[in-house]
Parts: C-alpha cells; structure tokens; sequence
C-alpha cells in the first residue's frame, strides 16, 4: 500500500527535479495527443523542440525565442512575487492591454515629432498604466475585502473592450483607410521599440526582462521586503507578529506586477507587434501564470521557463505550417504541462512510502 | 436611439435564458465550497461541457444526449482537479487555473470541426394553460426545459444542504475538515464527489450556452461566464437562495445592455458589453464586507496523519 508522509522541509533535489520530469512527461502525454490527432508523435516533438534551436532555418527563429521570451518572463517575474505571498494577481492579460494602450496613445499623442525623449516617456506610461490597472483589484481588496482573483479576471474582459474601443476610435490611424488598428509604430523612428542589434530579436523588452530578473534576484534574496513576501507565503500568522502590513504588501505585489505586465504590453505594442489593433493580446498575461510556476517562483528559474515556453509557441508554429498540427494542440500542450507540475511537486513536500497492509 | 423597441416582456423572457447557464454553473461550485474545495476552473469545465454538449448533439441529434455529453466531459475535466487537489495535494488556486487553460486549449482542439455548424433545435415547453397566461406565460412558462432544471436545482441544493444526512456531512467537511475525519467521514471521499458534482453542473451551464443561448460553436464562447459564475457564489453567500437571485441580477444586467445595443443608444457598444463585468466587480465590493459566511475549511489542503 502507498501511504504519502509529509517531509519535515520540502526536497532542495525535487525543488530542482520536478520542472524537468513535468517536461518529460508532459511531452510522453504530448506525444500521445499528436499521435492521437494523426500525427507522427516523435516527428512533432522533433519539430517543436529541435527544429527551432539546430534546424535548417534556426538563424530565423533563434531571435524570435528573445522576442517571445521577454514579454513572458516580464510577467511572470512580476506574478511569482504575488504568488509567493499568497497574492493571486491573474488579470495579468488585462494590464498588458492597458500599459499597451497608454504607452501607445503617449507615443501617437507626439506623432509625428521625432525626439529621443518620446521613447522613454512612452515606456513610464505603458509602466503606469499597468500599475493603475493592477491597483484596482489592489485598492479594492485592500479597501473592501474583496477577492483579488475575480477582480483583476473581471478587468481582463474589461480591458479587451476597452482596447476594441480603441482600435476603433480613439486611435485609430487617421491615415488607415478606415480599418481598425493605430498607427504603425515600426514607420515611427521615436517611438519604434526597435532591435538594439539587428537581427539578434534583442529589443529593449529583452533588456527590461533581464533587468527585472536581476531586482527580483536581489528583492527575494537580500532585502527585507522580499524576506517579507516569502515569510507571509510560508506562515502568515508569524508575518503578522513579526509586523508585516499583509496591505502594503497587497499593494506592492499587485502593483508591481502590474508595472511590469504594462512595459511587457508596451514594448511589444512599440516592436514585434507594432500597433494597438483589436486582436493585440494574445494570451501573455495567462501563459505567465504557466511560467512562474514552471520557474518555481524563482526569478532565474522563470527567466528558463519563459524560454522554454517560447520555444514551446515557435515550434508550435513551425509544426503548425509544417505538419499542419492545430494551433489548439500546442495550447493544450502548455495547458498539460502545468498540470504534470502540479501533481509531480507532491515529491517535493511528501515522501512515498509504502507500507504493508496491517489488520488492526 | 429608439427605447420604445425594447418589448418588455421579451425582456424578461430572455433574462430567464441568460440567467440560467451562470445558475447552473454557480449551483456546481456552491456544493464544491460548501465542502471546502475552491475549484476556480468553473471556466475551463464550462467550454468543455459547451463543446463536449454541441459535439454530441450534432452527431446524434438529440439535444438530450447532448446535455449527458455536457454533464459528463465537465465532470470528467473536474476529476483531473480532484486528482490533483486531493490525492496530490497540490494547490487549489494553482490547480484551478490549470485546469481553466487547460479546458480552453481543450475545447479549441475539439470544436474545430464544428465552426458555423447549427445544432438540433431544443424544444420549448408548451405548458398548455399556464402559457397562455398574459404577460406571465410568455415570461415564466414558456421556455425549455433546461430553465425548469435549473430552477427545480436551486430548491433541491437548498433542501439537500438543509435538511438532509448528506448535507450536513457535506458542511461539516467544508467547515473543519479535521474534526469531520475524527467523525469518521470520510473527507475526501466527500470532496471528490462534490467537485464531480460541479463539474457536470458546469457542463451543463456550458452546453446551456453552446446549444441554446448561442447556439452555435465558437472558440471562446462562454467569455468569462465561469468567473461571473464563481464571483456569484461569494455574492451568494455560499446561499442556495440567494444564487438564484443573483444570477437574475446577472442575467437582466446582459439582456438589458444586449437590447440597449440594439436600439442604438448613443454609449458605444464595446462599453455597454463591458457592463456585465463591471457590475460583478461592483457587487463583489457591496458583498465582500461580510466574509464570515464562508466555509471554514475553504481552500485548505487536507491530509490525514494517520
């Protein structure tokens, strides 16, 4: 008989362990799916994992898993602070659509002035917009108690037509025969998030991902506010008595991860995306969820899973015209994976014994 | 802007339509936290109960089968959760999410020959007197027989949850889940049965969609109805009763933005749509003061020593 036994301290090696085997078997499980759907399962592994680093056109691909990366890693920074406290911040989505929107209308606002200025005030508002956006399930539950979750969801919808509104009207280009969508950032030198080293994918996303990822490092490890966050996720109750304002914190990680998911929407509204239009968003801002968990809610362990889970789109995409594998299977792929992590990170707080049946 | 084109029976008639997926689904996830469980994948079960319902309906033809297919694709989806929650003892709030994209990704692969396809027509009841009730018949009588169910549900949760054995193991589970297994109930047992409950619920308010509101087949479709769904319980207070009441508040929020759409009033359509979600918030807001209903136990991870 199994019998499940609670470890004294969660494993250090499962810690290590247990993304990887969610990888193995999530892609056991995914070539069961492909095989299902008619494919050849070992072929459609081969294509979204190897044909994006080492295949024929990888010189193609390799920036784009930069492009793809940042904008999740950005996010996911963002939520593993809430999430390690207890925060559940998941309209993410919702305030990458706003901090888009913002820092886009503060770009057009100057259109089409050239200066070097514009840039970096359009980053601050996509930033801010971003953080008002997070600060409303944040006052709210700070405020009224109501629960962060449903709220910043609610706002996801919210925001969608919010930015539908948008690409309609209020930004519309006034030069774009009348279709939808702003104008193109990518024929707007100052406010255009261009690659810093041509045909690398680094743009200054890539930049602020990293950078955020070194301040996450540094806030969790070395600064009491990080010591605060981790302790108010492990024993809230000593949090307390050891004077941790469970508000302020409510704040500070909703808020944060707010600013963050804005500049995500921002500089990929100004680059890879190019303008607001009315099918922007697609699906960062949940994705993330998938990637901070992956990451185990460690800053560098998200900065490896926010690459893995781009690879995971690319050579999604690649099977997708290659093998004509459906863009729902890799969706679902992503899906798996947090599952397997889910039900694997048991071997990290519980030990398996078995044990013989005894008569009583 | 013409608000005489508003009928108001009509009105309230399709309120009753609108309401009745989110009761449904909201009913599910009442019993699930009535027992301690927070399962936030009510979304995910929803779209995979709407295309499981629409993909079965289809094929036979028989609405009917369609619904068993619902009920049965949202309650399998919601054992991978109970897997998950109760015998892996992982996270609630993690597993739900999971299990919301996972249905998401789930669904799109399986409607994806069902786009722009029309499913079976789903009878109305034509109750023969009271239907011909003026204003009344056309209101409450006369609608199909899901709309029934889901009024008929409300009563038999309340009474369940209030008067009978099972209810009152079910409480005791959610409310301390330790002194419930001193009593030799069996915790888990009891959990998964009630996130199974939920689940099948949930298919069936995505089918109410996909089959009946819509009807047809989109990627997406149930548009946050899952979360409303979940944001009702709390304004329910965990209240069999009062999920009813909210629904209806929900439901007439929808038909009443949806028909001010349609007589072209002068606020931009993208910001009448975005009502529905708006008003969630507000009423969460009006509603989270008092949190003491919740169930004790609610979104804690249960294991037994010995």
């Amino acid at each position: 008989m199994l019998k499940l036994e609670k470890r004294p301290q969660p494993s250090q090696l499962w810690t290590y362990l247990t993304p990887l085997l969610a990888v193995i078997i999530t892609m056991i499980a995914g070539s069961a799916l492909f095989a299902l759907l008619g494919k050849n399962p070992i072929e459609a592994v081969a294509t979204i994992f190897w044909e994006p680093l080492f295949g024929e056109f990888s010189f193609y691909y390799r920036p784009q898993l930069l492009v793809k990366g940042a904008p999740l890693v950005l996010i996911a920074i963002g939520l593993s602070l809430g999430f390690r406290a207890g925060i559940w911040n998941i309209g993410a989505e919702g305030q990458y659509i706003i901090g888009a929107i913002t820092g886009a209308a503060v770009g057009l606002a100057f259109y089409p002035a050239e200066s070097w200025l514009i840039f970096p005030l359009m980053v601050l508002a996509g930033a801010l917009g971003g953080l008002a956006w997070a600060m409303i399930p944040a006052f709210l539950q700070v405020r009224f108690g109501t629960n962060e979750i449903l709220v910043s969801l609610m706002l996801v919808y919210v925001a969608e037509q919010l930015l539908a509104s948008m690409s309609l009207g209020l930004l519309k280009n006034p030069e774009g025969f009348g279709f939808p969508g702003s104008r193109n950032f990518q024929q707007y030198a100052s406010g255009h998030n261009a690659e810093i080293i041509t045909g690398s994918g680094m743009h200054w996303g890539v930049v602020a991902a990293l950078i955020a990822v070194i301040f996450a490092y540094i806030l969790l490890n070395r600064h009491i506010l990080g010591y605060h966050i981790r302790l108010t996720g492990q024993a809230p109750r000593a949090a307390r008595f050891a004077g941790v304002r469970p508000n302020l914190l409510i704040l500070f990680c909703l808020g944060t991860s707010g600013a963050l998911a804005g500049l995500a929407g921002l500089f990929e509204v100004s680059g890879p995306a190019g303008q607001i239009s009315i099918d922007f968003n697609v699906g960062y801002g949940f994705t993330a969820i998938i990637v901070a968990f992956l990451g185990r809610l460690h800053p560098v362990g998200i900065m490896l899973a926010g690459l893995l889970m781009a690879l995971t789109y690319i050579g999604g995409e690649i099977a997708q015209s290659n093998l004509g594998l459906p863009a729902a299977a890799i969706q679902l792929f992503q899906g798996m994976l947090l599952f397997f992590l889910l039900a694997v990170d048991l071997l990290t707080n519980y030990r398996i014994r078995f044990v013989k049946a005894e008569t009583a | 802007m013409d608000l005489s084109s508003i009928n108001p029976v009509l009105l309230l008639a399709s309120l009753m339509v609108a309401a009745t997926p989110i009761l449904i689904a909201a009913l599910g996830e009442l019993v699930v936290e009535r027992s301690g469980v927070l399962n936030l994948g009510v979304e995910g079960m929803m779209i995979t109960g709407a295309i499981c319902g629409f993909a079965v309906a289809v094929e036979t033809g028989s609405p009917f089968w369609g619904f068993v297919a619902a009920a049965a694709g949202g309650a399998l989806l919601s054992l991978l959760f109970a897997l998950l929650t109760q015998f892996a003892l992982a996270n609630q709030v993690a597993s739900g999410l999971a299990l919301t994209l996972f249905g998401l990704g789930l669904s799109s692969l399986l409607g994806q020959g069902y786009v722009g396809v029309k499913p079976p027509h789903t009878a109305k009841l034509d109750i023969p007197i009271l239907g011909d009730i003026p204003f009344l018949g056309p209101v409450v009588f006369s609608h199909d027989l899901m709309v029934y169910f889901g009024l008929a549900l409300v009563a038999a949760i309340w009474a369940m949850l209030k008067y009978t054995r099972i209810g009152l193991v079910l409480r005791a589970v959610g409310e301390n889940h330790d002194a419930a297994h001193a009593l030799g109930y069996k915790v888990v047992r009891v959990r998964v049965m009630a996130i199974l409950f939920g689940g099948a619920c949930a298919g069936l308010g995505g089918a109410y969609i996909s089959l009946i509101r819509v009807p047809q087949w989109t990627e997406g479709m149930t548009a946050g109805a899952g979360w409303i769904a979940l944001a009702l319980v709390v304004f329910a207070s965990w209240k069999a009763g009062r999920v009813m009441l909210g629904a209806y508040l929900f439901g007439g929020v929808t038909v009443l933005q949806l028909n001010l759409q349609a007589a072209g009033v002068s606020i931009p359509v993208e910001y009448l749509s975005m009502s529905p979600y708006l008003i969630t918030i507000l009423v969460l807001v009006i509603m989270s003061a008092d949190r003491s209903r919740a169930p004790a136990s609610l979104g804690r991870i249960f294991h037994a020593t010995q």
